[in-house]
Protein backbone atom coordinates (compact mmCIF):
# COMPACT_ATOMS: atom_id res chain seq x y z
CA UNK A 1 0.00 0.00 0.00
CA UNK A 2 2.18 2.59 -0.71
CA UNK A 3 1.58 5.74 -2.44
CA UNK A 4 3.78 7.55 -4.96
CA UNK A 5 5.06 10.80 -3.06
CA UNK A 6 4.75 9.28 0.46
CA UNK A 7 8.40 9.69 1.99
CA UNK A 8 9.02 6.78 3.76
CA UNK A 9 10.32 6.33 7.29
CA UNK A 10 13.28 4.04 6.91
CA UNK A 11 13.28 3.46 10.36
CA UNK A 12 15.60 3.55 13.07
CA UNK A 13 19.20 2.07 11.85
CA UNK A 14 21.42 0.34 15.10
CA UNK A 15 25.09 1.50 15.18
CA UNK A 16 27.47 -1.22 14.01
CA UNK A 17 30.73 0.85 13.11
CA UNK A 18 33.44 0.89 15.77
CA UNK A 19 33.63 2.08 19.24
CA UNK A 20 36.24 4.31 20.47
CA UNK A 21 38.01 4.62 23.91
CA UNK A 22 38.91 7.43 26.42
CA UNK A 23 42.30 8.34 24.34
CA UNK A 24 39.87 9.29 21.61
CA UNK A 25 37.56 10.89 23.51
CA UNK A 26 40.19 12.99 25.31
CA UNK A 27 41.40 14.44 22.05
CA UNK A 28 37.95 14.79 20.42
CA UNK A 29 37.62 17.10 23.70
CA UNK A 30 41.15 18.69 23.12
CA UNK A 31 40.02 19.58 19.64
CA UNK A 32 36.95 20.87 20.73
CA UNK A 33 38.80 22.90 23.12
CA UNK A 34 41.62 24.27 21.41
CA UNK A 35 39.10 25.26 18.31
CA UNK A 36 36.99 26.88 20.47
CA UNK A 37 39.72 29.03 22.11
CA UNK A 38 40.40 30.71 18.86
CA UNK A 39 36.45 30.87 17.85
CA UNK A 40 36.12 28.02 15.81
CA UNK A 41 32.99 26.65 15.25
CA UNK A 42 31.09 29.43 17.37
CA UNK A 43 29.91 33.11 16.05
CA UNK A 44 32.33 36.06 14.47
CA UNK A 45 32.05 37.57 17.26
CA UNK A 46 33.59 35.52 19.50
CA UNK A 47 36.91 35.26 16.90
CA UNK A 48 36.99 38.91 17.22
CA UNK A 49 38.89 38.73 20.65
CA UNK A 50 41.33 35.85 20.23
CA UNK A 51 42.02 36.73 16.68
CA UNK A 52 42.74 40.35 17.64
CA UNK A 53 45.48 39.46 20.58
CA UNK A 54 46.98 36.94 18.30
CA UNK A 55 47.75 39.69 15.30
CA UNK A 56 49.38 42.22 17.97
CA UNK A 57 51.24 39.31 18.67
CA UNK A 58 52.38 38.61 14.88
CA UNK A 59 52.70 41.93 14.05
CA UNK A 60 55.44 42.69 16.81
CA UNK A 61 57.32 39.76 15.89
CA UNK A 62 57.27 40.81 12.29
CA UNK A 63 58.22 44.41 13.33
CA UNK A 64 60.66 42.72 15.46
CA UNK A 65 62.27 40.44 12.55
CA UNK A 66 62.37 43.79 10.13
CA UNK A 67 63.87 45.76 12.74
CA UNK A 68 66.92 43.19 13.44
CA UNK A 69 67.05 42.32 9.31
CA UNK A 70 67.66 45.90 8.81
CA UNK A 71 70.19 46.94 11.18
CA UNK A 72 70.77 43.87 13.10
CA UNK A 73 69.96 44.49 16.72
CA UNK A 74 67.16 42.88 18.57
CA UNK A 75 63.85 44.68 19.71
CA UNK A 76 63.51 41.47 21.85
CA UNK A 77 64.95 38.44 22.10
CA UNK A 78 63.10 35.24 22.23
CA UNK A 79 63.10 35.82 25.92
CA UNK A 80 62.02 39.12 26.52
CA UNK A 81 59.52 38.67 23.12
CA UNK A 82 57.82 36.40 25.77
CA UNK A 83 58.22 38.48 28.74
CA UNK A 84 56.73 42.07 27.48
CA UNK A 85 53.41 39.86 25.46
CA UNK A 86 52.59 38.53 28.94
CA UNK A 87 49.58 41.28 29.28
CA UNK A 88 48.66 40.18 26.13
CA UNK A 89 48.59 36.62 27.41
CA UNK A 90 46.84 37.26 30.20
CA UNK A 91 44.13 38.98 28.75
CA UNK A 92 43.38 36.07 26.17
CA UNK A 93 43.47 33.65 28.61
CA UNK A 94 41.35 35.86 30.73
CA UNK A 95 38.98 35.54 28.28
CA UNK A 96 39.24 32.48 26.76
CA UNK A 97 40.04 29.91 30.04
CA UNK A 98 36.01 30.79 30.83
CA UNK A 99 34.98 30.03 27.15
CA UNK A 100 35.95 26.87 27.94
CA UNK A 101 34.87 25.75 31.48
CA UNK A 102 32.44 28.43 32.55
CA UNK A 103 30.85 28.22 29.62
CA UNK A 104 30.35 24.57 30.20
CA UNK A 105 29.02 24.76 33.64
CA UNK A 106 26.98 27.92 33.07
CA UNK A 107 24.69 25.67 30.52
CA UNK A 108 24.46 22.42 33.35
CA UNK A 109 26.14 20.17 30.03
CA UNK A 110 28.68 18.49 32.37
CA UNK A 111 26.08 16.00 33.16
CA UNK A 112 25.81 15.21 29.77
CA UNK A 113 29.46 15.10 29.42
CA UNK A 114 29.82 12.79 32.56
CA UNK A 115 27.41 10.59 32.12
CA UNK A 116 29.27 9.36 29.04
CA UNK A 117 33.00 7.15 29.40
CA UNK A 118 34.62 10.27 30.83
CA UNK A 119 35.77 11.05 33.63
CA UNK A 120 36.86 14.36 35.42
CA UNK A 121 40.60 13.67 35.15
CA UNK A 122 40.32 13.44 31.28
CA UNK A 123 37.78 16.57 31.55
CA UNK A 124 40.62 18.52 32.97
CA UNK A 125 43.52 17.74 31.54
CA UNK A 126 41.66 17.71 28.02
CA UNK A 127 40.86 21.46 28.68
CA UNK A 128 44.55 22.46 30.01
CA UNK A 129 46.15 20.62 27.21
CA UNK A 130 44.15 23.08 24.99
CA UNK A 131 44.28 26.57 26.94
CA UNK A 132 48.49 25.49 27.47
CA UNK A 133 48.88 24.59 23.38
CA UNK A 134 46.30 27.55 22.65
CA UNK A 135 48.75 30.27 24.51
CA UNK A 136 51.82 28.71 23.46
CA UNK A 137 50.53 28.88 19.98
CA UNK A 138 49.89 32.80 20.86
CA UNK A 139 53.75 33.17 21.37
CA UNK A 140 55.34 30.54 19.78
CA UNK A 141 54.28 31.25 16.17
CA UNK A 142 55.46 34.60 16.49
CA UNK A 143 58.61 33.37 17.64
CA UNK A 144 58.87 30.81 14.85
CA UNK A 145 57.80 34.37 12.87
CA UNK A 146 61.40 35.78 14.80
CA UNK A 147 63.28 32.66 13.88
CA UNK A 148 62.61 32.69 9.71
CA UNK A 149 63.72 36.30 9.65
CA UNK A 150 66.96 35.73 11.29
CA UNK A 151 67.35 32.34 9.79
CA UNK A 152 66.82 33.43 6.38
CA UNK A 153 68.78 36.93 7.06
CA UNK A 154 72.06 35.60 8.54
CA UNK A 155 75.04 36.16 7.01
CA UNK A 156 76.56 32.95 8.50
CA UNK A 157 74.89 30.43 6.43
CA UNK A 158 74.08 27.25 7.77
CA UNK A 159 75.42 27.49 11.07
CA UNK A 160 73.80 30.72 11.22
CA UNK A 161 70.29 28.92 10.84
CA UNK A 162 71.10 26.25 13.88
CA UNK A 163 72.77 29.04 15.67
CA UNK A 164 69.27 30.43 15.81
CA UNK A 165 67.56 27.79 16.27
CA UNK A 166 69.59 27.03 19.39
CA UNK A 167 68.20 30.48 20.89
CA UNK A 168 64.64 29.82 19.49
CA UNK A 169 64.27 26.23 21.52
CA UNK A 170 64.74 27.48 24.41
CA UNK A 171 62.38 30.12 23.86
CA UNK A 172 59.84 27.78 22.60
CA UNK A 173 60.50 26.15 26.13
CA UNK A 174 60.05 29.83 27.91
CA UNK A 175 56.33 30.35 26.19
CA UNK A 176 55.67 26.86 27.38
CA UNK A 177 56.12 27.86 31.31
CA UNK A 178 54.38 30.89 30.55
CA UNK A 179 51.58 28.93 29.12
CA UNK A 180 51.44 26.49 31.68
CA UNK A 181 51.34 29.18 34.52
CA UNK A 182 48.76 31.05 33.19
CA UNK A 183 46.26 27.82 32.10
CA UNK A 184 46.65 26.27 34.92
CA UNK A 185 45.51 29.18 37.00
CA UNK A 186 43.22 30.84 35.09
CA UNK A 187 41.05 27.38 34.83
CA UNK A 188 41.17 26.85 38.49
CA UNK A 189 39.41 30.25 38.51
CA UNK A 190 37.52 29.82 35.73
CA UNK A 191 36.21 26.85 37.23
CA UNK A 192 34.52 28.15 40.15
CA UNK A 193 32.01 30.30 38.31
CA UNK A 194 29.39 29.74 35.47
CA UNK A 195 29.82 33.55 34.63
CA UNK A 196 32.07 33.92 32.32
CA UNK A 197 32.13 37.89 33.15
CA UNK A 198 33.20 37.06 36.26
CA UNK A 199 35.61 34.69 35.42
CA UNK A 200 37.36 36.91 33.38
CA UNK A 201 37.38 39.49 35.82
CA UNK A 202 38.98 37.44 38.88
CA UNK A 203 41.73 35.87 36.39
CA UNK A 204 42.65 39.47 35.59
CA UNK A 205 42.74 40.19 38.88
CA UNK A 206 45.06 37.38 40.30
CA UNK A 207 47.44 38.70 37.94
CA UNK A 208 47.15 42.43 38.19
CA UNK A 209 47.05 42.73 42.12
CA UNK A 210 49.74 40.68 42.76
CA UNK A 211 52.14 42.86 40.62
CA UNK A 212 52.13 45.67 43.87
CA UNK A 213 52.96 43.26 46.13
CA UNK A 214 56.22 42.01 44.41
CA UNK A 215 56.81 46.12 44.16
CA UNK A 216 56.50 46.70 47.93
CA UNK A 217 58.17 43.49 48.81
CA UNK A 218 61.24 44.63 46.75
CA UNK A 219 62.11 47.75 47.67
CA UNK A 220 62.44 46.79 51.33
CA UNK A 221 65.86 47.41 52.92
CA UNK A 222 66.72 43.42 53.44
CA UNK A 223 68.28 41.92 50.61
CA UNK A 224 66.61 38.51 51.32
CA UNK A 225 63.40 39.80 50.83
CA UNK A 226 64.52 41.58 47.66
CA UNK A 227 65.58 38.30 46.41
CA UNK A 228 62.37 36.64 47.38
CA UNK A 229 59.84 39.64 46.02
CA UNK A 230 59.60 37.90 43.30
CA UNK A 231 57.72 34.93 44.24
CA UNK A 232 54.89 37.00 45.28
CA UNK A 233 53.07 37.61 41.68
CA UNK A 234 53.14 34.82 39.20
CA UNK A 235 54.77 36.74 36.27
CA UNK A 236 57.54 37.90 38.77
CA UNK A 237 57.86 34.41 39.43
CA UNK A 238 58.40 32.86 35.60
CA UNK A 239 60.79 35.94 34.91
CA UNK A 240 62.65 34.36 38.32
CA UNK A 241 62.62 30.98 37.13
CA UNK A 242 64.61 32.65 33.65
CA UNK A 243 66.80 34.05 36.15
CA UNK A 244 67.71 31.31 37.50
CA UNK A 245 67.75 28.94 34.46
CA UNK A 246 69.87 31.36 32.71
CA UNK A 247 71.92 32.39 35.38
CA UNK A 248 71.31 36.17 35.11
CA UNK A 249 71.05 38.77 37.32
CA UNK A 250 70.31 41.85 35.15
CA UNK A 251 66.90 41.15 33.72
CA UNK A 252 64.86 43.10 35.76
CA UNK A 253 64.33 40.61 38.75
CA UNK A 254 67.50 39.82 41.09
CA UNK A 255 66.95 36.21 42.54
CA UNK A 256 70.18 36.34 44.02
CA UNK A 257 70.78 32.81 45.21
CA UNK A 258 67.28 31.88 45.56
CA UNK A 259 66.97 30.62 42.05
CA UNK A 260 66.25 27.57 42.57
CA UNK A 261 63.37 28.55 45.34
CA UNK A 262 61.80 30.33 42.28
CA UNK A 263 61.80 26.85 40.13
CA UNK A 264 60.07 25.11 43.00
CA UNK A 265 57.55 27.22 43.46
CA UNK A 266 56.63 27.44 39.62
CA UNK A 267 56.46 23.91 39.70
CA UNK A 268 54.45 23.10 42.69
CA UNK A 269 52.01 26.09 41.75
CA UNK A 270 51.00 24.40 38.33
CA UNK A 271 50.47 21.11 40.22
CA UNK A 272 49.18 22.41 42.76
CA UNK A 273 46.56 24.27 40.72
CA UNK A 274 46.04 20.71 38.56
CA UNK A 275 45.33 18.90 41.50
CA UNK A 276 42.64 21.89 42.64
CA UNK A 277 40.71 21.89 39.21
CA UNK A 278 40.74 17.88 39.54
CA UNK A 279 39.69 18.05 42.91
CA UNK A 280 36.40 20.36 41.46
CA UNK A 281 36.01 18.34 38.76
CA UNK A 282 35.71 14.97 40.98
CA UNK A 283 33.27 16.71 42.94
CA UNK A 284 31.04 18.44 40.22
CA UNK A 285 31.18 15.12 38.44
CA UNK A 286 29.39 13.37 40.97
CA UNK A 287 26.36 15.61 40.44
CA UNK B 1 15.59 -10.48 29.55
CA UNK B 2 16.67 -8.62 32.68
CA UNK B 3 18.30 -5.54 32.07
CA UNK B 4 18.25 -3.80 35.53
CA UNK B 5 18.43 -5.99 38.74
CA UNK B 6 19.13 -4.24 42.37
CA UNK B 7 19.39 -5.99 45.53
CA UNK B 8 18.99 -4.09 48.94
CA UNK B 9 20.52 -1.42 47.37
CA UNK B 10 20.84 1.51 49.50
CA UNK B 11 22.34 5.02 49.32
CA UNK B 12 22.36 7.71 52.13
CA UNK B 13 23.60 11.08 51.46
CA UNK B 14 25.85 13.00 53.63
CA UNK B 15 24.14 14.41 57.04
CA UNK B 16 22.21 11.26 57.63
CA UNK B 17 19.34 12.05 54.79
CA UNK B 18 18.40 8.29 53.18
CA UNK B 19 17.32 8.57 49.10
CA UNK B 20 17.38 5.01 48.42
CA UNK B 21 16.68 2.12 51.12
CA UNK B 22 16.92 -1.36 50.65
CA UNK B 23 15.48 -1.22 47.24
CA UNK B 24 15.41 -4.90 45.21
CA UNK B 25 13.87 -4.81 42.02
CA UNK B 26 14.47 -6.96 38.78
CA UNK B 27 13.44 -5.10 35.23
CA UNK B 28 12.77 -6.74 32.16
CA UNK B 29 13.69 -4.73 28.70
CA UNK B 30 10.67 -2.42 27.62
CA UNK B 31 9.07 0.79 28.39
CA UNK B 32 9.68 1.21 32.07
CA UNK B 33 8.70 3.98 34.04
CA UNK B 34 9.91 4.86 37.37
CA UNK B 35 7.66 6.94 39.39
CA UNK B 36 7.16 8.63 42.62
CA UNK B 37 7.00 12.32 43.90
CA UNK B 38 9.55 14.36 44.04
CA UNK B 39 12.53 13.54 46.09
CA UNK B 40 11.27 9.75 46.23
CA UNK B 41 14.80 8.94 45.22
CA UNK B 42 14.18 8.46 41.73
CA UNK B 43 17.13 10.54 40.32
CA UNK B 44 19.63 9.02 42.89
CA UNK B 45 18.18 5.68 41.11
CA UNK B 46 19.09 6.61 37.96
CA UNK B 47 22.60 8.34 38.74
CA UNK B 48 23.41 4.81 40.44
CA UNK B 49 23.30 3.27 37.28
CA UNK B 50 25.46 5.73 35.19
CA UNK B 51 27.97 5.30 37.86
CA UNK B 52 27.50 8.48 39.22
CA UNK B 53 27.06 8.02 42.45
CA UNK B 54 28.10 4.94 44.30
CA UNK B 55 25.69 3.17 46.34
CA UNK B 56 25.87 3.15 50.36
CA UNK B 57 25.13 -0.26 50.33
CA UNK B 58 23.49 -2.99 48.41
CA UNK B 59 24.35 -4.49 44.55
CA UNK B 60 22.97 -2.75 41.07
CA UNK B 61 23.77 -4.67 37.93
CA UNK B 62 22.57 -3.08 34.56
CA UNK B 63 22.58 -5.56 31.57
CA UNK B 64 24.24 -7.67 34.20
CA UNK B 65 27.17 -4.89 34.71
CA UNK B 66 28.12 -2.91 37.92
CA UNK B 67 27.95 0.20 36.57
CA UNK B 68 30.61 1.00 40.41
CA UNK B 69 33.37 -1.26 39.38
CA UNK B 70 32.73 -1.13 35.05
CA UNK B 71 31.12 2.24 34.51
CA UNK B 72 32.34 3.00 30.99
CA UNK B 73 30.78 -0.17 29.75
CA UNK B 74 27.25 0.16 31.20
CA UNK B 75 27.73 3.88 30.00
CA UNK B 76 28.75 3.00 26.48
CA UNK B 77 25.48 1.12 26.39
CA UNK B 78 23.18 4.01 28.44
CA UNK B 79 21.98 7.16 26.92
CA UNK B 80 21.37 9.72 29.52
CA UNK B 81 18.56 12.58 29.37
CA UNK B 82 18.84 14.92 32.42
CA UNK B 83 15.91 16.66 34.11
CA UNK B 84 17.66 20.47 34.09
CA UNK B 85 18.68 22.34 31.24
CA UNK B 86 21.67 20.72 30.04
CA UNK B 87 22.28 22.81 26.81
CA UNK B 88 24.95 25.75 25.71
CA UNK B 89 22.72 28.48 23.93
CA UNK B 90 25.52 29.55 21.45
CA UNK B 91 25.81 26.78 19.08
CA UNK B 92 23.69 24.31 16.81
CA UNK B 93 21.85 21.81 17.78
CA UNK B 94 23.58 19.88 14.97
CA UNK B 95 26.79 20.46 16.13
CA UNK B 96 26.18 20.17 20.08
CA UNK B 97 24.68 16.79 19.08
CA UNK B 98 27.59 15.76 16.97
CA UNK B 99 30.09 16.42 19.80
CA UNK B 100 27.75 14.25 22.07
CA UNK B 101 28.06 11.40 19.64
CA UNK B 102 32.46 11.89 19.19
CA UNK B 103 32.42 11.96 23.46
CA UNK B 104 30.79 8.87 23.44
CA UNK B 105 33.35 7.36 21.31
CA UNK B 106 31.62 7.50 17.79
CA UNK B 107 34.19 8.31 15.28
CA UNK B 108 34.08 12.15 13.44
CA UNK B 109 31.88 11.04 10.10
CA UNK B 110 30.02 8.29 12.30
CA UNK B 111 29.02 10.99 14.63
CA UNK B 112 27.72 13.29 12.07
CA UNK B 113 26.21 10.55 10.29
CA UNK B 114 24.18 9.71 13.99
CA UNK B 115 23.90 13.22 15.14
CA UNK B 116 21.68 13.56 12.35
CA UNK B 117 19.54 10.48 12.40
CA UNK B 118 18.89 11.30 15.65
CA UNK B 119 17.82 14.44 15.42
CA UNK B 120 15.83 13.46 12.63
CA UNK B 121 13.90 10.83 14.65
CA UNK B 122 12.76 13.21 17.80
CA UNK B 123 11.53 15.54 14.28
CA UNK B 124 13.94 18.55 14.56
CA UNK B 125 15.59 17.68 11.26
CA UNK B 126 14.58 20.94 9.57
CA UNK B 127 15.42 23.40 12.51
CA UNK B 128 19.28 21.59 13.11
CA UNK B 129 21.32 23.84 12.27
CA UNK B 130 19.80 26.90 14.08
CA UNK B 131 21.51 28.10 17.16
CA UNK B 132 20.02 25.86 20.54
CA UNK B 133 19.26 29.49 22.25
CA UNK B 134 16.62 30.09 20.30
CA UNK B 135 14.68 26.73 20.61
CA UNK B 136 11.65 26.46 22.10
CA UNK B 137 11.32 24.20 25.43
CA UNK B 138 9.82 21.31 23.48
CA UNK B 139 12.55 21.70 21.11
CA UNK B 140 15.03 21.57 23.94
CA UNK B 141 13.69 18.55 25.39
CA UNK B 142 14.33 16.61 21.87
CA UNK B 143 17.65 17.51 21.66
CA UNK B 144 18.28 16.17 24.83
CA UNK B 145 16.50 13.36 23.90
CA UNK B 146 18.89 13.64 20.52
CA UNK B 147 21.80 13.25 22.81
CA UNK B 148 20.89 10.66 24.90
CA UNK B 149 20.34 8.42 21.20
CA UNK B 150 23.19 9.54 19.51
CA UNK B 151 25.43 6.80 20.63
CA UNK B 152 22.70 4.00 19.91
CA UNK B 153 22.27 2.63 23.29
CA UNK B 154 20.28 0.16 24.43
CA UNK B 155 18.89 1.40 27.32
CA UNK B 156 17.64 5.12 27.51
CA UNK B 157 17.54 7.13 30.94
CA UNK B 158 14.96 9.38 30.74
CA UNK B 159 14.47 11.96 33.91
CA UNK B 160 11.08 13.96 33.83
CA UNK B 161 11.33 14.06 29.73
CA UNK B 162 7.89 15.77 29.39
CA UNK B 163 8.84 18.47 32.11
CA UNK B 164 7.80 22.30 31.05
CA UNK B 165 5.69 21.14 28.06
CA UNK B 166 2.25 21.89 27.37
CA UNK B 167 0.08 19.62 26.61
CA UNK B 168 0.56 19.18 22.72
CA UNK B 169 4.28 18.66 23.57
CA UNK B 170 3.85 15.96 26.66
CA UNK B 171 1.94 13.81 24.07
CA UNK B 172 4.62 14.05 21.17
CA UNK B 173 7.07 13.23 23.50
CA UNK B 174 5.34 10.01 25.18
CA UNK B 175 4.42 8.55 21.70
CA UNK B 176 8.19 9.35 20.43
CA UNK B 177 9.36 7.22 23.88
CA UNK B 178 7.11 4.61 22.79
CA UNK B 179 8.11 4.57 19.62
CA UNK B 180 11.78 4.44 20.65
CA UNK B 181 10.39 1.53 22.81
CA UNK B 182 8.88 0.23 20.39
CA UNK B 183 10.18 -0.01 17.44
CA UNK B 184 13.65 0.94 17.93
CA UNK B 185 14.26 -1.73 20.23
CA UNK B 186 15.79 0.15 23.21
CA UNK B 187 14.63 0.29 26.57
CA UNK B 188 13.98 2.83 27.86
CA UNK B 189 13.47 3.84 31.68
CA UNK B 190 11.14 7.23 32.37
CA UNK B 191 11.57 8.82 35.61
CA UNK B 192 7.80 11.03 36.33
CA UNK B 193 5.92 12.00 38.88
CA UNK B 194 2.44 12.41 36.91
CA UNK B 195 1.58 8.24 36.89
CA UNK B 196 -1.30 8.99 34.63
CA UNK B 197 1.42 9.79 32.16
CA UNK B 198 3.50 7.13 32.09
CA UNK B 199 0.92 4.35 32.42
CA UNK B 200 0.19 5.35 29.28
CA UNK B 201 3.16 4.29 27.26
CA UNK B 202 5.33 1.94 29.96
CA UNK B 203 4.93 -1.98 30.02
CA UNK B 204 6.52 -2.18 33.40
CA UNK B 205 6.26 0.17 36.40
CA UNK B 206 8.40 0.77 39.53
CA UNK B 207 6.73 3.13 41.90
CA UNK B 208 9.37 4.24 44.60
CA UNK B 209 8.24 6.42 48.17
CA UNK B 210 10.59 8.15 50.28
CA UNK B 211 13.29 5.56 48.63
CA UNK B 212 11.29 2.34 49.15
CA UNK B 213 9.97 0.68 46.85
CA UNK B 214 6.00 0.40 46.93
CA UNK B 215 5.40 -1.99 44.35
CA UNK B 216 7.05 -2.98 41.02
CA UNK B 217 5.53 -5.30 37.85
CA UNK B 218 4.31 -5.57 34.59
CA UNK B 219 1.27 -2.93 34.05
CA UNK B 220 -0.85 -5.95 33.07
CA UNK B 221 -0.07 -7.34 35.45
CA UNK B 222 -1.08 -4.59 38.17
CA UNK B 223 -4.23 -4.17 36.46
CA UNK B 224 -5.49 -7.50 35.40
CA UNK B 225 -7.06 -8.81 38.82
CA UNK B 226 -8.38 -5.60 39.51
CA UNK B 227 -11.16 -4.48 37.93
CA UNK B 228 -14.08 -3.94 40.19
CA UNK B 229 -17.93 -3.82 39.54
CA UNK B 230 -19.95 -1.01 40.86
CA UNK B 231 -23.43 -1.74 41.82
CA UNK B 232 -26.18 0.52 42.53
CA UNK B 233 -28.97 0.20 43.36
CA UNK B 234 -32.52 2.06 43.93
CA UNK B 235 -33.12 1.03 47.66
CA UNK B 236 -31.47 -1.21 49.97
CA UNK B 237 -28.02 -0.71 49.31
CA UNK B 238 -26.64 -1.53 53.07
CA UNK B 239 -28.79 -4.60 52.92
CA UNK B 240 -26.60 -5.58 49.63
CA UNK B 241 -23.65 -4.40 51.23
CA UNK B 242 -23.83 -6.82 54.30
CA UNK B 243 -25.01 -9.30 52.03
CA UNK B 244 -22.00 -9.25 50.06
CA UNK B 245 -20.03 -9.00 53.16
CA UNK B 246 -21.28 -12.25 54.14
CA UNK B 247 -20.24 -13.51 50.88
CA UNK B 248 -16.87 -12.76 51.76
CA UNK B 249 -16.96 -9.81 49.18
CA UNK B 250 -14.73 -6.92 50.02
CA UNK B 251 -17.38 -4.32 49.53
CA UNK B 252 -16.47 -0.57 49.61
CA UNK B 253 -18.95 2.16 49.30
CA UNK B 254 -18.42 5.03 46.82
CA UNK B 255 -21.47 7.44 47.17
CA UNK B 256 -24.92 5.79 46.13
CA UNK B 257 -22.55 2.54 44.54
CA UNK B 258 -20.55 -0.65 46.24
CA UNK B 259 -17.82 -0.69 44.38
CA UNK B 260 -16.82 -4.93 44.60
CA UNK B 261 -13.54 -6.59 43.45
CA UNK B 262 -14.02 -9.25 41.04
CA UNK B 263 -11.34 -11.73 42.58
CA UNK B 264 -12.52 -15.05 40.57
CA UNK B 265 -14.71 -15.96 37.43
CA UNK B 266 -17.83 -16.62 39.74
CA UNK B 267 -17.60 -13.46 41.75
CA UNK B 268 -19.89 -11.67 38.81
CA UNK B 269 -22.52 -14.22 39.38
CA UNK B 270 -22.74 -14.49 42.69
CA UNK B 271 -23.13 -11.06 43.18
CA UNK B 272 -25.91 -11.06 40.75
CA UNK B 273 -27.50 -13.67 42.92
CA UNK B 274 -26.81 -11.25 45.96
CA UNK B 275 -28.69 -9.21 44.40
CA UNK B 276 -31.75 -11.20 43.36
CA UNK B 277 -32.26 -12.69 46.71
CA UNK B 278 -32.83 -9.39 48.55
CA UNK B 279 -35.40 -8.79 45.50
CA UNK B 280 -33.63 -5.75 45.06
CA UNK B 281 -34.32 -3.12 41.96
CA UNK B 282 -30.86 -2.88 40.66
CA UNK B 283 -30.38 0.52 39.04
CA UNK B 284 -26.54 0.27 37.69
CA UNK B 285 -23.97 -2.48 37.24
CA UNK B 286 -20.83 -2.13 35.20
CA UNK B 287 -17.37 -3.22 35.34
CA UNK B 288 -14.67 -1.02 35.90
CA UNK B 289 -11.11 -0.66 34.99
CA UNK B 290 -8.78 0.05 37.69
CA UNK B 291 -6.04 2.77 37.05
CA UNK B 292 -3.09 1.74 38.17
CA UNK B 293 -2.91 5.28 40.02
CA UNK B 294 -5.59 3.95 42.05
CA UNK B 295 -3.87 0.96 42.94
CA UNK B 296 -1.29 3.33 44.49
CA UNK B 297 -4.07 5.36 46.45
CA UNK B 298 -5.35 2.63 47.65
CA UNK B 299 -1.95 1.67 48.81
CA UNK B 300 -0.86 4.12 50.57
CA UNK B 301 -3.96 4.62 52.44
CA UNK B 302 -3.62 1.77 53.62
CA UNK B 303 0.25 2.19 54.53
CA UNK B 304 -0.71 5.05 56.83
Amino acid sequence: MSDAGVIHDIGYQRYQGPRLGRRAVFSSLYQHGLRAAFGFGRSAKSKIFPWGVAAIALLVAVINAAVRSQTGTWLFDYYSFADSMSWLVIFFVAIVAPELVSRDLRSGVLPLYFSRPLRAFDYVSAKVAALVTAAWLLLGVPQFIMFLGGAFTTKTGMKGVWHELGLLLPGWAYSLLWALVFASISLLIASLTGKRAFAAGGIVAVFLMTTPVVGVLSVLPSDTSRHLAGLASPMSLIAGVEAWLRGRGDLGIDVGDFGVIYGIEAFCLIFACLLLLLARYRKVAAL
Amino acid sequence: MTIIATKALTKTYGGGVTALADLTVEVDAGVIGLVGANGAGKSTFIKIMLGLLAPSAGDVRVFGIDPVTETDKVRARVGYMPENDALPPDVSASEFVTHMGRLSGLPKTAARERASEALRHVGLYEERYRQIGGYSTGMKQRVKLAQALVHDPDLLLLDEPTNGLDPAGRDAMLTLIHRIGNEFGISVVVCSHLLGEVERICDSLIAIEGGRLLRADRIDRMTAASDVLAVEVSEGTDELAAALRAAGFAVTPEGRLLLVPLDSDSAYDRILQAVAELDLPLHRLDQRRHRVAELFTTKETADV
